[in-house]
């Protein structure tokens, strides 16, 4: 499928603010096998500099997901969400996501290709908590299969 | 040099578990028939919980969970996960590339499962540990 590749450079609103809660990260850890006291253990956490338990790397998607949704399911840009396919992902981490963080994404298609009759569609979505810090930035590319 | 191989088992009960604690509740995760109906083998892991398995091992290898600087895969293969007790497993190895001028460590990762590459260009930076 061929998608508008005048959506590049296109930034979305920011998403309105996640809260990260404690138990979500703990849930994410368990769900992931991430058994280290830092992402239970508030006090495991401090020890190490943290002000509450830390998020596996790969949390952030779990806050990004508004974001991705924003895209994905923006009328104009028109991707068919059934023929989606994950291609890469990518995190580049100022600091690690920890309980109590309020976090805002803004999201910029940075790239629109076509190529054997698919479409491949990077975003980069900025999380930063509400006070303008940055947090992570995420990047992932998905790949719109063609009609077989 | 080369890290010491990581060996996860990956079951249908871990992707419903995933698939809860993500949010990503499609079902090509979970039933047979909405995958088979788009082609593929059967159910197949999140590439998401492919990668999350990848950061603990990297997290392993680093010492810390919060070491991971820049963490970045190509997914290439779909990881089946058949209905069995056994489910299925995922290898996870990686080779220190370089030593960056700023001390961070580079790692070239590999990921295979049923003796395939799952991954490509998998690649983290971590620094050193405290």
């Amino acid at each position: 499928m061929s998608l508008d590749p005048s959506f590049v450079g296109r930034t979305y609103p920011p998403t309105a603010p996640y809260q990260v809660g404690r138990e979500k990260i703990r849930e994410f850890a368990a769900a992931v096998g991430a058994t280290d006291p830092v992402h239970h253990d508030p006090e495991a956490a401090r020890s190490l500099g943290h002000s509450d338990v830390v998020a596996p790397p790969t949390f952030p998607v779990v806050v990004t997901m508004a974001a991705s949704r924003q895209i994905v399911e923006d009328p104009a840009l028109g991707v068919d969400y059934s023929r989606v396919v994950h291609g890469d992902q990518r995190f580049a981490y100022t600091r690690p996501v920890v309980a109590g963080d309020e976090l805002v994404c803004v999201s910029t298609i940075e790239e629109v290709t076509s190529r054997g009759g698919h479409g491949f569609l990077t975003t980069r979505t900025d999380v930063s908590t509400v006070d303008g810090e940055p947090v992570v930035a995420v990047w992932s590319k998905i790949v719109v299969r063609g009609e077989a | 040099m080369e890290l010491p191989t990581q060996t996860y088992r990956v079951t249908r009960a871990d992707l419903v578990r995933y698939a809860g604690a993500s949010g990503d509740f499609n079902p090509i995760h979970w039933s047979d028939r909405t995958a088979t109906g788009v082609g593929l083998p059967g159910v197949i892991a999140h590439g998401m919980f492919t990668m999350a398995l990848v950061g603990r091992a990297v997290a392993g290898w680093a010492g810390a969970p919060d070491a991971v600087v820049d963490f970045g895969v190509r997914f290439t293969r779909p990881v089946v996960v058949p209905d069995t007790d056994e489910g299925t497993e995922i290898e996870v190895s990686a080779v220190v590339k370089e030593v960056t001028e700023e001390g961070l460590t580079r790692l070239d990762i590999t990921a295979t499962c049923q003796g395939e590459k799952v991954l490509s260009q998998a690649r983290a930076l971590i620094r050193a540990t405290r």
